[in-house]
């Protein structure tokens, strides 16, 4: 660095402060939450974590968010398939319908689901007769997790099918592939990347999800009470070391995923480069 | 296979992309589309392709109408304008995908694609992805994988337009050569007559979604059936002109004109190396520019009463001598074509 570039008082100052915010906002109370959580030895919190209910609370909570990540790669990337290759006449609309989930504040979209499939609701009496109960049940969270989480594979793989040539696509029919053949070959190479990484982004967007699924999920706990519901259910009950624990199962879950999305980029990033 | 197209006509909306082209491609020849930017000849090679569907019209591919036939069933190799590679394949697996999806055994479509790789001068590239590749490199793969699965037609969409000056050179020739080893049918599309002429045994050429003419290079390039043809093939001069009988008069400019063609008012197109002019002080012309270009060198002149023309010389002509701006030559057209001034152009 040049000696006019070196850094003054000022520079010195606004340094340190920025050092300062950042560990008080995030590194402080990181190591409060696991203070709290293992206070009272490894095995307090083994105990904890592993009592029934928040047992119940973080698998629940767990499979949720893998099913509805592996869902979202499916009908995300259809989705944008269909955006992106017919000119629906209703097109824009469908597109701005996609991006609504992430404006409507959870709350509001759990109300939603909640009026729609309530046991007065036409929709819900319909599903109830037919034996499939939404409200109060664990396909009520499902719902919910998929509507909060639609836009994350749609968005990111829309951009990358919009951009394939399409004559690579012909010179695939040409050549006498079949509409799987040509879609194995042209498409799902350029896409499976995005896909996945929209995908583990629900994942993790579900993990934590909380709004929508208080006011749909019935919180019956070991049946439908998912871990982040669960948490503040001990915290309201005055319980912050419970708390604190299935906290910090929650942040390894959520530790864990961010591994297997550097791991991924890594590896379809390393093919692209070849 | 002989192809035969039988009044061809495509629109795009209200513009007509192809109007009723009708032509025969023999058996294992090599023919040029040639036509400006525009003009249709891609769409024509595209429905032959089976890529677009003709509003109205025949394809016949040997004895086959296959009009209708889904472009994945017409067995047609097809290189298009920017490569079209699968980038996420290797170069041996976009060669062997054709055969691949015939079900061909593996073993046996990665030997053909090494012996097709080899045929295009690439041995050694097969683990290699397209991005590791020249552009004349990737419109040789684009070859090779049009030609794995043995098709009865070569259809190449401005095969060497992406690729540079040099490049596009040797490519030219090459491909020559590898038609006349291989010996499919081949049609391609170029909108630059240089390429139609060295490369091709026969030229059509295209303007405005018709069929211009077809024939030889040489019957192009001699006998030009229109004033579009003669004035898009080579660099020419069209004047405004009188016929009677055997002579055209261009202002104080005469020339002879096959007979039997139009008479009374014209357009003379006469090529640039067709012109002949020599310093001559009771000439009809003022030399107004004398252009070198390496080894030939063009003279603009002015014509008493027609207008700007250009003529061309090697650049030691004898007839040069005294040739300077500002001086007085003497013209002869050595050789013309009069169209009638009402044809499109």
């Amino acid at each position: 660095m040049s000696a006019a570039l070196a850094p003054g008082p000022l520079a010195r100052a606004l340094r340190a402060g920025v050092v300062l915010y950042v560990v008080a906002l995030v590194a402080v109370p990181l190591a409060t939450l696991v203070e709290v959580g293992l206070a009272d030895g490894p095995a307090a919190f083994f105990g904890r974590i592993g009592a029934p209910t928040a047992r119940a609370a973080l698998w629940l909570t767990t499979w949720t968010a893998l099913l509805v990540g592996a869902l979202n790669v499916v009908l995300g990337t259809a989705t944008a398939w269909v955006l992106v290759r017919y000119r629906l006449p209703g097109r824009a609309l469908l597109s701005a319908l996609v991006d609504l989930p992430l404006a409507i504040p959870t709350l509001v979209a759990g109300v939603m689901l909640a009026l729609l499939y309530g046991p007065t609701a036409l929709a819900g009496r319909a599903l109830s007769a037919l034996g499939v109960e939404v409200v109060f049940a664990r396909p009520g969270i499902v719902l919910a997790l998929l509507f909060v989480t639609l836009p994350f594979v749609v968005r990111a793989v829309e951009p990358l099918l919009a951009e394939i040539d399409p004559a690579e696509e012909e010179a695939a029919i040409v050549l006498g592939a079949g509409p799987v053949q040509t879609f194995r070959t042209v498409f799902l190479p350029a896409i499976l990347p995005a896909a996945l990484s929209g995908g583990i982004r629900s994942v993790g967007r579900a993990l934590g999800e909380f709004g929508s699924i208080v006011v749909i999920a019935g919180n019956v706990p070991g049946r439908t009470l998912t871990a982040p519901v669960f948490v503040f259910g001990e915290i309201e009950s005055g319980e912050p070391g419970a708390a604190a624990a299935t906290s910090i199962g929650l942040l390894a879950l959520a530790l864990a995923l961010h591994a297997v999305a550097w791991a991924v980029e890594r590896r379809t990033g390393a093919r692209r480069a070849e | 296979m002989n192809i035969r197209v039988e009044h061809l006509s495509k629109r795009f909306g209200t513009f007509e992309a192809v109007r009723d082209v009708t032509f025969e491609v023999r058996s294992g020849s090599l023919v040029a589309l040639l036509g400006p930017s525009g003009s249709g000849k891609s769409t024509i090679l595209r429905i032959l392709a089976g890529l677009d569907t003709p509003d109205a019209g025949a394809v016949w591919l040997g004895d086959e109408d296959a009009t209708r036939v889904h472009a994945r069933a017409r067995a047609i190799g097809f290189v298009f304008q920017h490569y079209a590679l699968f980038r996420h394949l290797t170069v041996e697996d976009n060669v062997s995908f054709g055969l691949d999806v015939r079900g061909v055994p593996k073993p046996e479509a990665r030997r053909r694609a090494r012996e097709l790789l080899a045929l295009v001068g690439l041995g050694g590239l097969e683990r290699r992805f397209p991005s590791q590749l020249s552009g004349g490199q990737r419109q040789r793969v684009a070859l090779a994988r049009a030609l794995a699965p043995e098709p009865k037609l070569l259809l190449l969409d401005e095969p060497f337009g992406a690729v540079d000056a040099k490049v596009r050179e040797e490519l030219r020739e090459w491909l020559r050569r590898l038609h006349d080893e291989v010996g499919v049918t081949s049609i391609f599309v170029t909108h630059d007559q240089d390429e139609a002429f060295s490369v091709a045994d026969r030229v059509l050429v295209i303007h405005r979604g018709g069929l211009e003419q077809s024939g030889t290079p040489a019957q192009i390039l001699d006998e030009p059936a229109t004033e579009f043809v003669a004035r898009f093939v080579g660099e020419v001069n069209v004047l405004d002109a009188r016929v009677e009988g055997a002579t055209a008069r261009a202002g104080a400019l005469r020339a002879e004109v096959p007979t039997g063609g139009p008479e009374g008012d014209v357009h003379l197109v006469v090529r640039s190396y067709d012109l002949k002019l020599w310093r001559d002080d009771a000439g009809v012309a003022t030399v107004e520019r004398v252009v070198t270009l390496g080894d030939r060198v063009r003279v603009h002149a002015t014509v008493d009463g027609a207008g700007a023309i250009v003529a061309q010389f090697p650049r030691r002509s004898s007839l040069l001598r005294g040739v300077e701006p500002g001086a007085r030559v003497a013209v002869e057209v050595t050789s013309a074509r009069a169209y009638g001034s009402s044809s499109s152009m």
